[in-house]
């Protein structure tokens, strides 16, 4: 006969974290996709059998249809390796041959930093890994250092900091007014941090704002830098998706390492090859020299060890096959081209529709933000509305995922945002 | 002179054997015989099945896939254990034993503040990084007593009940590594014993689950022996050895709770860690389904090399006598040491000594699918020795 014992240790005492409720009262859901981001709208949202519902929450890519979407340059990739036995764990080979096709992404092919090994780059967790991984390195090689952020930024930024224990404070980027960069704001909170601060970047598509610094702007904020000694570290989770080049959305963080900035960069490849569930990333640090390269790799392999020892191989070998190949590569740059361009020729769409509907509302931050996201500026009881009305799932800050309108569902969003915003 | 070793012994027979049809199913190797690691054909099946419905690759929950959760808690528990039934565990997929073994640690960290961590001494070798890197305090348990070459039960004993009340007890559910020596039944009774009176928290690493004894449900018995007891326990769970995915990093941490509610609620603590870790989980070769719709990701359930046979010692032995079919003398047999030529020919011998020598039922533990073709000779000799 089996007791339970009162167990004295109190798992009984561990309270629920809301955010991550699962919805086990929602049958035949089991499979629910959960981002923190907008976890209980998400689950509403597949509870609704409307077929007119739009997802709009998740910075996740999605056709014309609203489907997910396998690249072709995927499919070909995983061709190649089927059939392939990789039972051990990655080999060094394997992982050199990520790391270095992933910076050269970064820093363009032909860099010096490249030809020199001027660099520790280590494989990650997709994105969330390699923030990660730079987070426990930052707060054991600089113990006393913190960590600025964008006002606002990817919510589980804030997360992944703390849980590797640095401290956290905001800067000015986002003018709620303007919809737009808040860019006085974000120079003096630059110039007033003390020297040699760590801040996080987003070097192109910005999370959740879609508004991104212009050349000009990004050449004066590098110049600050290197002024002030500070450390950037960009997070580039959107390369390719800001302006449908993949070179061109990198400029923001050659620009800082022209002008002699040293600089870390977290690279995912989660959304640009829709290889979200494979958690492929890149973690990169510029060193001096080689030298310092193979000590910081080193740390950093350490800390990895003792998260997850080694990262699952089988997304790893579809990035690396299908950078290193000149014809996958250059068909992933293609179908990066055409996700990006749907998305903006629906930004362009959805807000001539709002246009021609006459609102009374200035809608030109639809295509002036770039990128996966528009921050619509909606409040949060427009946004609940446009949950309960018309079955349109978006964050409650009003952020919407572009990748979820589709020419099918376009003029019923825009009817609907219009009918919400209307009075003002 | 002690008696021959019930596997290695089968060996030794073997290799004194000079006839040509010899077949060597005692001991369970995983290595070709050009001693190379086996790709499970399941797994490249199952990752074909994949590649042709063309599943995508969208995030997993943060949790994971939530039929390998089931699958991998019902592995490790049975899926009648009353702690299933009634849905005390929590179960977060894990990137491998380490993944999982992390996201116990910084739990720990978070919700037992001050609690230390028990290891075994020696244990493997990452386990201290792990808590380390957590920030968990561990010491050391004595295990491993050169002297006999075996466990030092005494000093385990002594040293648990020394730990402050409420600690972690860190055990190896198998196949203890490095050692390869784990306690008796009644050795975990009392370890059991212990634990429970000092209040503490046991804490299973299960990385080698069926390649202890050959018997998933054998090499599990240790953890149920703490679950039957009522106790919460925390087991992380990996696949790399088990199911040759090390690569992948697929595996599981489970916490068995006194109520389903609290597991609920530990489930969602344990997202909470694992996003600012890595988001979600990996999702390649988790779950495939083929065109018709059989799931293949339950193939958990039916791994193994061994087979029990359901000869009895008789016909046993009438297949290493008359066959020099070298087996153990409980009808098990190790289909690692099978090759497609020689099925046949165990097929003849198998049905052989069940008809001509006296038995009861034939009747199957379970169906190792080591090879494809495996589950079709299962059924076939199924078939030809099922009385009907």
């Amino acid at each position: 006969m089996e007791e339970i014992y009162d167990s004295p240790l109190k798992l009984h005492s561990i309270s629920m974290h809301d955010e991550y409720k699962d919805s086990t009262h929602f049958l035949g859901l089991a499979e629910i996709e959960d981002y923190s981001s907008c976890g209980m709208s998400l689950r509403l949202f597949l509870l609704t059998l409307v077929p007119t519902k739009i997802n709009l929450g998740v910075g996740a890519y999605r056709d014309d249809e609203g489907k997910p979407v396998v690249l072709q340059c995927v499919k070909e990739a995983e061709a190649k390796i089927a059939g392939c036995d990789f039972l051990e764990s990655v080999s060094s080979a394997v992982s050199s041959k990520l790391v270095e096709e992933s910076v050269k992404l970064v820093y363009g092919k032909n860099s010096d930093i490249i030809k020199e090994g001027r660099f520790a780059g280590v494989q990650a967790l997709s994105g969330t890994g390699a923030c990660r991984l730079f987070a426990e390195f930052q707060r054991r090689f600089y113990p006393e250092s913190q960590i600025y952020m964008t006002d606002p930024t990817w919510s589980n930024h804030h997360n992944i900091w703390r849980d590797a224990l640095v401290p956290e404070r905001t800067f000015h980027y986002y003018h709620p007014d303007s919809k737009g960069l808040d860019f006085s704001a974000l120079l003096d909170d630059v110039k007033n941090a003390p020297d040699g601060s760590f801040f996080l970047l987003h070097p192109c598509a910005h999370n959740p704002t879609g508004v991104d610094p212009t050349e000009e702007q990004w050449r004066e904020i590098s110049y600050l830098f290197k002024v002030k000694n500070h450390f950037p570290f960009f997070d580039m989770a959107y390369q390719g998706f800001a302006s449908g080049d993949l070179d061109r959305d990198a400029r923001s963080i050659q620009i800082f390492v022209e002008d002699g900035n040293v600089i870390g960069c977290a690279q995912s490849f989660a959304k640009n090859m829709g290889l979200y569930g494979h958690r492929v990333g890149c973690l990169n640090v510029l060193c001096n020299d080689a030298k310092q390269a193979v000590a910081i790799k080193s740390q950093l392999q350490q800390i990895a060890r003792a998260m997850y020892s080694s990262p699952p191989i089988h997304g790893i070998l579809l990035v690396s096959g299908i950078l290193s190949d000149p014809n996958m590569k250059a068909l992933w740059v293609k179908e990066v081209k055409a996700m990006a361009n749907r998305i903006q020729s629906l930004r362009t769409t959805l807000r001539k529709s709002l246009e021609q509907l006459s609102s009374p509302l200035n809608w030109e931050h639809i295509t002036n933000q770039v990128g996966m996201f528009c921050f619509s500026g909606l409040t949060p009881e427009q946004v609940d509305r446009l949950l309960r009305e018309f079955h349109i799932y978006m964050t409650l800050d009003g952020r919407m995922s572009m990748a979820g309108v589709t020419t099918g569902n376009v003029s019923y969003l825009a009817n609907a945002i219009h009918e919400v915003t209307k009075f003002g | 002179m002690a008696p021959p070793d019930p596997i290695l012994g089968v060996s030794e027979a073997f290799r004194a054997d000079t006839d040509v049809k010899k077949l060597n199913l005692g001991v369970g190797a995983y290595r070709t015989e050009e001693l190379q690691p086996y790709v499970l054909d399941v797994v490249k099946k199952a990752e074909n099945l994949m590649l042709e419905r063309g599943e995508n690759k969208e995030y997993l929950a943060i949790e994971g896939l939530a039929a390998f959760n089931k699958a991998t808690a019902e592995l490790l528990f049975g899926a009648d254990n009353p702690v299933i039934k009634q849905q005390r565990v929590a179960t977060v997929q894990g990137l491998s034993g380490t993944g999982s073994l992390r996201l116990a640690a910084a739990f720990i960290e978070r919700y037992f503040p001050g609690a230390q961590v028990l290891i075994s001494s020696p244990t493997w070798g990452n386990h201290k990084n792990i808590f380390n890197d957590a920030r968990v305090p561990w010491s050391e348990y004595r295990y491993y007593d050169p002297k006999t070459v075996g466990l030092d039960f005494e000093g385990m004993i002594s040293d648990i009940k020394a730990a402050p009340e409420g600690s972690f007890i860190l055990l190896h559910g198998c196949a203890h590594n490095p050692t390869g020596i784990d306690p008796t039944p009644e050795q975990w009774e009392k370890i059991s014993d212990v634990i429970q009176e000092k209040n503490h928290i046991p804490f299973f690493d299960v990385a080698y689950q069926g390649f202890a004894s050959g018997s998933l449900d054998a090499d599990a018995s240790s953890v149920r022996l703490f679950a039957a007891r009522g106790m919460e326990l925390f087991i992380a769970q990996s696949y790399s050895k088990n199911l040759g995915l090390y690569a992948e990093r697929i595996g599981a941490i489970n916490v068995v709770c006194s109520s389903a509610d609290a597991a609920a609620r530990v489930k969602s603590q344990l997202k909470r860690i694992a996003r600012p870790m890595y988001s979600n989980p990996s999702c390649s070769r988790l779950s495939a389904k083929d065109k018709s719709g059989k799931d293949w990701s339950f193939i958990l359930k039916q791994i193994g090399m061994f087979s029990f046979t359901g000869l009895n010692k008789t016909q046993s032995e009438n297949m290493t006598n008359k066959w020099h079919v070298y087996l153990t003398k409980d009808g098990r047999i190790s289909l690692a040491g099978l090759s497609l030529a020689k099925c046949e020919y165990l097929a003849d011998a198998i049905i052989d000594s069940y008809h001509n020598k006296f038995c009861n039922n034939v009747h199957w533990y379970y169906i190792p699918v080591s090879f494809d073709w495996i589950l079709d000779l299962g059924s076939w000799i199924l078939d030809c020795t099922n009385p009907s």
